[in-house]
């Protein structure tokens, strides 16, 4: 099984680039791409796109997508823009905010 | 002078049938993509964030106003271009005004004395359709309301004034991403058709439509399926009374008539003037530039800027001026005429200026009298402009009033110009907007000018809320033997005491009489020894009233003491209603009948207990029998409660022991009824308890010994305190059971509660079928609360389930040794009549309002059931169903 794990931070284009060289990285065999959300807090349009696009290659590739480390707020805009059903969600975490 | 521009043209229905090609398709499903992923990125932005945005927004509208304005005037030719930069101005920094100090994003509003709190949702994608007569301005007002909200829009702007929107849009949209707005948050149609709008409306991922436009564009909003904001067309009646300030009215309806020419849909149509003053008026209009037009004038008017076929405007008037539009179809006026008058007789097709008029044309009506005023105003209102908006001038309060009253418009003004009022924040308290709610009669959602909070889902987070409980007792409760001698404290001219022919008999009566201060004059009031009756009742009011009481005792069980405590109300009130007294109710706190409060009489009441069972001295309960109608009638209010009870144990000395065995089992079922319901508080708990430990210990002796004092007194206190709990807890399913079973069969009270009890202990303290909603209780603590009753007892077991049993027994083993029947059957009851009686049992039971407070709501096959059990007795209360969660 293929496991890729890789942290991604909020830089747009680091987040971009590296979805791009994990996708070239994807050989095909079956496995999990599992990638580690812990430390994104948001995500803008350019992270959906280049998500959307590994999401698919890994897809046509029969690998697995496996996003771990979700915050809530940026599992929301996944599920607004409908990327839930490409991924696979390991645990999500929350910000709770301080009362 | 512009050509036949339509007003009405992006107000067409949209067709289905009509098509886009595969690359218009295209161009828009890209725009909702953007859109969409916009709207999901932007809810992750902070109202800091917003905020930023939107101050950056605002200061871009106010830098591009006159640009804006110029654009809009030459691409629509309509209106002024000064007046459209002031309402860019106004859609900037006006809104901005209202919104910026606004939350609206995470928790918006906060209702800490109510448990509530409101927090705030996007709504998504927006699709917005513009109007030809404020463009510019509208989209201003929208693209900054939008990114307040945290939503993304695509506009759909009129065919004919798409550049100019276009160009507001763009920079609104500029301004917003480069201070950190998502990228796709707003876009515009470029040369917008009808079926681009339809397809919009229809689109899955566009969330709300807001229409600012004509009949049409609302219409097909709300037919689309979608949730809309739809505001359409107005025609505003004014109305201008004869105490109004005529020199500022006058001034005001021309600067809002004449404002961007009259393009703003909520200005004036049609002024309804008092007779007294029309001349006058008309005057002033004339020494300020409007020319008033004769009656040939005003025919013309009518041919040319009305359409005869439709009979609204010509869209060729639309927004131009005064002198244009005189030019144009031949009439003669001043250069500097701002304003044509045109008198009118009447609203309706007849009169074709009493329609909507986006153009310096005001219909004016000369009124007789403020009714007539009124009328026409009402009818000018329902020609076309129901919800919109109004206006009065007038210093005459009760007149403005009676207008706001008459007339169904959203926005009502007051001395003030309607179009400018209207827009919210210049003249008045209104929230600023370019969007006006016209409400059902517009064929909206909303009466509102719209603004952010119509942008938003608005999520209400309401925490459970501990309702007031209460603990209400009578203010004085004297207790022990020689309580009575308390009586004489209390000063009274004229007693009367209310006893039963029993009681006089023994020399109860003489004993209270001896107590009473020696300047009290007393009087006896003997009713029969049965529940009170109506008759019973109103004569007892009639000897109240001839002795003038302003004392009244109870002396006796719970028939007398309830029968003085209904006396009392109609001698107190003579108007109160007792039928209606009775009406159900399900919350003190909230019941639909309220007892009266107003006093004809004031009279004392003290309640004398001369049996330990009812408790009644100290209850808010009455009940009352109809003979006549065969009705029993439950009065229940604190207003009920004596002033003060007197628990004095010389009066029950000489119960006998039947008595005192049903009485004390009626005491303790009260007891554990309050201790397990639903209205149960730490209050009831403490008294339910003590009444419990009281009644296992004294009354086996108080019935085998009678004259042991003390037993008799502790099981005295025992009814006054379980009274107590259950007057603030209520019973429950048991005295439901029992009240039905025992005026069926004639049996006891206190012996059919006895009945029953064994039976609902163990159905209560099983896992419900259906639990009962309760805000007062958390979670089901039924068994719990009787093992703890088991373990006040000392009866041993270690679960619950153990201890429940224990009690079980241990009512069971008291009930033998008060030689009470032990099952229905043991009364002389046949299976088969008890059977046939069964539908009316239930029936009766469900609806005695005493289960609402069981902790188990009890369902009707489960009252049978019950029903049987009582039946078969000894043996068939065995605990079922409880989980071993429970049990432990």
């Amino acid at each position: 099984m293929a496991m890729i794990a890789m942290p991604l931070n909020m830089d747009e284009k680091r987040f971009a680039l590296t979805l791009r060289e994990a996708g070239a990285k994807l050989d095909g065999a079956d496995g999990a791409a599992i990638l580690d959300f812990s430390s994104v807090r948001r995500v803008d349009s350019n992270a959906l796109r280049a998500l959307e696009e590994f999401a698919q290659i890994a897809g046509d590739k029969g690998v697995k997508v496996v996003l771990r480390g979700v915050n809530i707020d940026v599992y929301k805009v996944l599920k607004l823009v409908k990327l839930t059903r490409l991924l696979s969600f390991e645990y999500c975490t929350a910000q709770l905010p301080r009362t | 002078m512009i050509a036949s521009e339509t007003v009405q043209e992006n107000a067409r229905v949209p067709s289905a049938a009509e098509s886009l090609s595969p690359e218009r398709i295209a161009y828009l499903e890209n725009l909702v993509s953007q859109a969409r992923t916009a709207a999901a990125i932007f809810t992750q932005f902070t109202q800091e964030d917003v905020d930023r945005i939107v101050k950056a927004m605002v200061l871009a509208g106010l830098e591009q106003a006159q640009h804006l304005a110029r654009l809009a005037v030459e691409e629509t030719r309509l209106g002024v271009m000064e007046d459209k930069v002031i309402k860019n101005m106004v859609a900037s920094e006006f809104v901005y005004d209202y919104v910026k100090d606004k939350r609206t994003v995470g928790i918006i509003r906060e209702f800490p004395e109510r448990n509530l709190m409101e927090i705030a949702e996007p709504i998504g994608v927006l699709f917005s359709i513009t109007p030809i007569t404020n463009p510019t301005s509208t989209v201003l007002f929208k693209c900054i309301v939008a990114i307040k909200t945290r939503n993304a829009v695509i506009f759909g702007p009129h065919p004919k004034a798409w550049r100019c929107c276009a160009e507001a849009v763009k920079i609104m949209y500029e301004t917003a991403v480069k201070h950190g707005a998502p990228e796709g948050v707003f876009s515009c149609l470029e040369s917008p058709t009808i079926p681009d709008n339809a397809y919009l409306m229809r689109h899955k991922d566009v969330a709300m439509i807001d229409a600012t436009g004509g009949p049409g564009a609302v219409k097909a909003a709300y037919s689309s399926g979608k949730p809309a904001l739809g505001v359409g067309p107005g025609n505003t009646p004014v109305y201008l009374e004869k105490s109004a300030d005529l020199n500022g009215a006058v001034v005001d309806i021309i600067i809002s008539k004449t404002f961007d020419n009259g393009t703003i849909c909520a200005s004036e149509q049609t002024v309804v003037i008092d007779d007294e003053i029309y001349d006058q008026v008309l005057k002033k209009f004339a020494d300020l530039g409007a020319h008033i037009c004769n009656e040939k004038e005003t025919k013309l008017l009518e041919r040319t800027v009305i359409d005869p076929q439709t009979g609204f405007m010509q869209p060729m008037a639309v927004g131009q001026k005064a002198t244009d539009i005189a030019r144009f179809i031949g009439l003669a006026v001043k250069p500097n005429t701002k304003l044509l008058v045109a008198p009118i007789r009447g609203v309706g097709r007849e009169h074709p200026l009493s329609v909507e008029k986006l153009f310096p044309v005001l219909a004016v009506y000369r009124a007789n009298s403020v009714a007539e005023a009124l009328k026409v105003c009402v009818d000018v209102n329902h020609a076309g402009g129901i919800g919109h908006t109004a206006v009065v001038f007038s210093r005459n309060d009760e007149v403005i009033r009676k207008f706001g009253e008459v007339i169904n418009a959203g926005r009502i003004i007051v001395n003030s110009p309607g179009a400018i009022g209207a827009l919210g924040a210049v003249y008045n308290d209104l929230v600023p907007t370019f969007s006006f709610g016209c409400g059902t009669g517009g064929g909206n959602s909303t009466t509102d000018n719209v603004n952010i909070y119509h942008y938003l889902n608005i999520k209400r987070l309401a925490r459970r809320t501990q309702n007031h409980m209460w603990f209400r007792v009578p203010n004085q409760i004297y207790f022990n033997m020689n309580a009575v001698e308390n009586v004489r404290q209390f000063p009274s001219r004229s007693t009367v005491i209310v006893t039963n022919p029993a009681l006089e008999q023994m020399g109860h009566v003489d004993i209270v009489r001896r107590n009473l201060a020696p300047e009290t004059k007393v009087h006896v009031s003997v009713i029969p020894d049965a529940e009170p009756e109506v008759k019973v009742i109103l004569q007892g009011v009639e000897e109240l009233n001839f002795y003038k009481a302003d004392q009244i005792i109870a002396l006796g069980g719970g028939s007398v003491i309830d029968a003085a405590k209904i006396m009392k109300l109609k001698y107190e009130s003579p108007e109160a209603d007792l039928e209606e007294l009775a009406a159900p109710f399900l919350d003190l706190r909230k019941r639909v009948i309220q007892f009266p409060t107003e006093k004809k009489n004031r009279a004392r009441l003290i309640a004398i207990a001369t049996t330990s069972g009812t408790g009644s001295e100290v209850t808010p309960f009455a009940v009352l029998t109809d003979k006549a109608s065969g009705r029993k009638v439950t009065l229940a209010d604190y207003s009920l409660t004596p002033d003060i009870a007197i628990v004095d144990p010389q009066f029950v000395m000489s119960m006998p022991k039947g008595l005192t065995a049903d009485t004390g089992i009626d005491c303790l079922t009260h007891a554990l009824e309050a201790g397990v319901s639903n209205y149960a508080s730490p209050y009831t708990d403490s008294n339910a308890m003590q009444a419990i430990r009281l009644a296992f210990k004294y009354l086996p002796i108080a019935y085998e010994h009678p004259r042991d004092e003390e037993a008799r007194s502790m099981m005295h206190n025992a009814a006054c305190i379980a009274a107590m709990a259950f007057s603030n807890a209520s019973v429950g399913v048991n005295h439901a059971l029992a009240h039905a079973f025992g005026a069926r069969f004639g049996v006891a009270h206190g012996r059919a509660n006895a009945l029953m009890l064994p039976h609902v202990i163990a159905y209560n303290a099983a896992v419900p079928t259906k639990f009962m909603p309760s805000p007062y209780t958390q979670g089901y603590v039924s068994h719990k609360k009787y093992a703890t009753v088991a373990d006040l007892l000392g009866l041993g077991g270690q679960t619950v389930e153990e201890k429940v049993e224990k009690l079980i027994a241990a009512i069971s083993q008291l009930l033998d040794q008060l030689g009470v029947p032990r099952s229905i059957a043991e009364l002389g009851i046949s299976k088969e009549d008890f059977e046939r009686a069964m539908p009316d049992l239930v029936q009766a039971a469900f609806n005695d309002p005493s289960w609402r407070s069981n902790p188990r709501m009890p369902l009707m096959n489960e009252m049978v059931e019950l029903f049987w059990k009582a039946y078969e007795g000894r043996g068939a209360a065995k605990l079922v169903g409880m989980t071993e969660q429970q049990a432990m």
